[in-house]
């Protein structure tokens, strides 16, 4: 830890830049992550790179992830405060700037994703926090000239064995002197004071009152405001540009060519505001050349994709005889086509870099989930070092994946505007429009299955086709995220099913249509858990079997957590369930991802024409939960991102190459009166290892909903978006 | 269009601004007056993050322009925490701990305060009607419908 006299952790930061590299594993293989993960962290995080300690009793810490939303700017803290017996009430988080020593520990780089931040820096956290109380101890100890043992601590104050105490704030200066201790004892649960408890968000009270900064409120000295008018097709580049009537604008100070990673040309606009910057792309003549470039068009990838899904692809997963499907009866097998369009995240904080370059340096201000890796494509950008660019982490207002980018093609775009005029801030920002025509989305996709069903009514064949690009082929991740072919995140929640299914075959095929893709929000969950749960639901229905137990006697017996999320989803939705009003019915579905399971129950009826969900009952088994307030709100939040793929207008569509949507108006994501009215969240108590909780309650919602809407209609939906009931 | 001048009351003062009269009310809150809480999210209206009150009612400040203002007192996120409804709604949020991101909550919480202001015992579908233009991507609504029906209890 740092005394108020500065020890410069800008200092710290510059001596520990190199420390060791990439131990880079699996973000979405949660299963043999675990396998992977080692009891303790093998390396013991300096205190000072986290932790200050302020003369006031201010206790600063150091977040090394993204706050975006997910409560990780308060649960690291809590980790870290209840190892080190901080006031909670003292205690100020803030996001960590783009370092080594910031890097998720288990995946080799500073990042948000794969619902991991909990999961992977809960050791790290707590460590930090218990090297921090023992150095703080030794302090007093020493002082007092007593035994470390007999000195207790609780909120920032330590009590030593004769009445004497002293806050932290009056040790720090000692305690920064101690050599950080080696091996240190952590918590027996029974001691939490702060883990596990209900504890609200320390970021609220600024999220309510507007003085919050997120990176789109940036405001600096001599800033200036860059709009990009991007090839209307993805890679295209303009034939002519008549930027008179944009110059002409008060205010505008450039317009200028800029490349984009898509290997095509972009314009932008730099003015004094806003608005300016706005008005002047509007003014914009721009002819482009289309001919170059591939136009992909929905209904043609549509084609393409349904007859790729009728012929086996690379090979996910093979268990048991191929052949056994076609020995059944026709009358025992079923055939169940499924299509997922493109998705756009569409975060609610428009997308936004602000980039400064100078002479030798340059300094970064973004919402980033992987600040390491845009801060070095910006120095790439600038033909700078990586720490050459000091780069800010900005609260963000959303991501769902977004902000991950492994080209950073918004940082890219804000580098290059930034090198054009040296010395000026330069703050992009995408309007919604750029948004939803940019790309970067959840890919669309085609399954097609064909089960047989053996005279228990339990699937005893499985053959399964999915189609759809890989988002991470010609990315960092492709190495050792694509095996034989398969992208896993492509195939993940089927690949990995908890059904003890026997004869059970998946493959896949990664068409490459001229559309940029992205993990959104659970991933390939986002599909596979749909195709997944409805049609063991539709299976159960067939077999005349309760949807839960017929769950129930499909999964493998070692589904501990599933189970467990299923038991208690069952418990607490059966007084609601028994006593259901008229013409509405129940839901269920559940699904694990990222070593989380859940399950999920929902009331649904019809009104005009579209589904409306009374409640929903949602069970998690998370392993330990560090604050349950916060698991409450990420899966009420978090059924909701999942209805975005039910809206009536949930689909990104091309046409002859762009994009027909442009805003929310077309591109609509679920207003409240599309969420649950109420949804009841119920926590399976546990002492293992914390997983993550913010993407999966993601995949249950869509096919919990949709069962629901198949009694009520007797139809099976396998196409999203949700058109039509 | 030439730039001219306006007089706007905001947040109970006077200020000054030059911009081109179409200019939305949005960015001259953001941008000349450096009021940023109230945010951009789609510039149509669709979203409602620009939520602010204009002669007491809730507007979409990213369609209205500057010119069409007149002498309507304007409040935004940064003072309505002055207004004993705006205080309740804003401590409501507190301690349901509405918040994920916040980027949308200065428009929902200028939507709520406007509806508690008009309705003290909103039903589910009053609430339904009122915030129904507020996109939250993080999907705090259930919680929002809780805060909203706790402060409308403690104002009555």
């Amino acid at each position: 830890m740092k005394p108020a006299q500065q020890i410069s952790r800008r200092a710290f930061l510059a001596a520990s830049g190199t420390a060791a590299g990439g131990l880079l594993v699996s973000l979405y293989f949660d299963r043999p992550l675990h396998a992977q993960q080692p009891a303790q962290n093998p390396r013991i995080y300096p205190p000072d790179a986290f932790i200050e300690i302020k003369s006031d009793g201010k206790i600063v810490i150091q977040v090394n992830r993204l706050e975006f939303g997910q409560g990780v700017q308060t649960a690291l803290p809590m980790l870290l405060a209840d190892e080190m017996d901080a006031d909670w009430s003292q205690v100020v988080p803030e996001l960590a700037p783009a370092a080594d020593i910031y890097r998720d520990p288990m995946r080799g780089f500073q990042m948000v994703g794969g619902s991991g931040s909990i999961a992977t820096s809960f050791q790290q956290y707590r460590e930090l926090g218990a090297r921090t109380r023992a150095m703080l101890v030794a302090a007093a100890a020493a002082r007092w000239t007593v035994a470390p043992e007999q000195c207790r601590t609780e909120a920032s104050v330590v009590r030593g064995p004769a009445g004497q105490s002293a806050k932290y704030a009056e040790l720090a200066t000692d305690a920064a002197r101690i050599s950080v201790p080696a091996t240190v004892q952590l918590k027996k649960p029974a001691d939490f004071r702060l883990i596990g408890k209900q504890v609200r968000r320390l970021d609220s009270r600024a999220k309510c009152d507007g003085s919050l900064k997120f990176g789109l409120d940036l405001d600096l000295p001599g800033m200036k405001v860059a709009l990009v008018a991007h090839p209307p097709v993805f890679g295209a580049r303009p034939k002519s540009v008549d930027d008179t009537a944009a110059r002409s604008i008060t205010g505008v100070a450039n317009v200028f060519q800029i490349p984009t990673v898509s290997g095509g040309t972009a314009v932008a606009v730099v003015a004094d505001k806003f608005w300016t910057a706005k008005q002047a792309r509007d003014a914009l003549k721009v002819e482009w050349d289309l001919t170059a470039v591939e136009r992909p068009d929905s209904a043609a990838l549509w084609a393409t994709y349904r007859q790729l899904a009728g012929t086996p692809g690379n090979v996910a997963v093979t268990r048991g005889d191929r052949a056994a499907l076609d020995a059944l009866a026709s009358g025992d097998r079923i055939v169940a086509e499924y299509e997922f369009p493109f998705l756009a995240h569409s975060p609610m904080e428009p997308l936004n870099t602000t980039v400064r370059f100078d002479e030798g340096r340059a300094e970064v201000w973004a919402g980033s989930q992987f600040q390491t890796v845009d801060q070095a494509a910006i120095a790439e950008v600038l033909g700078l070092k990586p720490e050459q660019v000091t780069f800010h982490t900005e609260m963000a207002g959303g991501g769902f994946g977004r902000r991950a980018t492994a080209d950073s093609h918004v940082q890219r775009e804000a580098a290059e505007i930034a090198k054009r005029v040296p010395g000026t801030p330069i703050k992009v920002i995408w309007t919604r429009e750029d948004d939803v025509q940019g790309g970067y989305y959840r890919p669309m996709h085609a399954h097609r299955v064909e089960v047989g069903v053996g005279r228990d009514g339990l699937p005893v064949a499985w053959r399964h086709v999915v189609v759809g690009q890989s988002i991470v082929a010609g990315t960092i991740f492709a190495g050792f995220m694509i095996r034989n072919g398969v992208d896993a995140t492509a195939v993940e929640g089927v690949a990995d099913t908890d059904y003890a299914i026997p004869n059970f075959h998946v493959s896949v095929h990664h068409p490459t249509p001229n559309v940029p893709v992205l993990w959104w929000r659970s991933v390939g969950h986002t599909h596979t858990a749909f195709v997944m749960e409805t049609l063991i639901d539709e299976l159960a229905a067939r077999a005349k079997m309760d949807p839960i137990a017929y769950r129930r006697r499909l999964l493998n017996p070692d589904a501990k957590k599933l189970r467990a999320a299923l038991d208690l989803m069952e418990e607490k939705s059966a007084p609601w369930r028994a006593k259901l009003a008229r013409n509405h019915a129940t839901g269920i579905a559940c699904h694990e991802c990222f070593g989380t399971a859940v399950a999920c129950a929902v009331d649904v009826s019809i009104e005009n024409k579209r589904p409306r969900i009374h409640r929903a009952t949602v069970a998690i088994d998370a392993g330990l939960v560090v604050n349950p307030l916060s698991v409450e709100a990420q899966c009420q939040g978090a059924l909701v991102f999942g209805l975005s793929q039910l809206m009536a207008n949930g689909a990104i569509t091309l046409k002859d190459g762009r994009v027909e949507q442009s805003n929310f108006d077309r591109y609509t994501p679920p207003y409240i009166v599309d969420a649950p009215v109420a949804v009841d969240v119920h926590i399976v108590p546990s002492t293992e290892n914390p997983t993550g909780c913010g993407e999966p309650p993601v995949p249950v919602i869509s096919p919990a909903v949709v069962n629901a809407l198949s009694k009520l209609t007797g139809k099976r939906y396998r196409t999203l978006p949700l058109v039509t009931v | 269009m030439a730039p001219a001048t306006y007089e706007l009351t905001v947040n109970g003062q006077k200020r000054s601004v030059t911009a081109d009269p179409g200019t939305p009310l949005l960015w001259i809150l953001r941008d000349e007056l450096k009021l940023t809480g109230t945010k951009y999210g789609c510039g149509i209206a669709a979203c409602g993050a620009c939520t602010v009150h204009v002669g007491g009612v809730a507007t979409r400040s990213c369609i209205v322009p500057v010119s069409l203002i007149g002498d309507r007192p304007i409040v935004t996120i940064e003072a309505i925490g002055q207004d004993p409804v705006g205080r309740a709604i804003q401590d409501a949020w507190v301690s349901h701990d509405v918040v994920q991101c916040g980027y949308c909550q200065s428009g929902q919480i200028m939507s709520a305060v406007a509806l508690l202001k008009s309705n003290r015992k909103p039903t589910d579908k009053d609430i339904e009607q009122s915030m129904g233009g507020n996109i939250c991507r993080c999907g705090t609504y259930v919680r929002i419908r809780e805060a909203i029906k706790m402060a409308g209890g403690a104002q009555s």
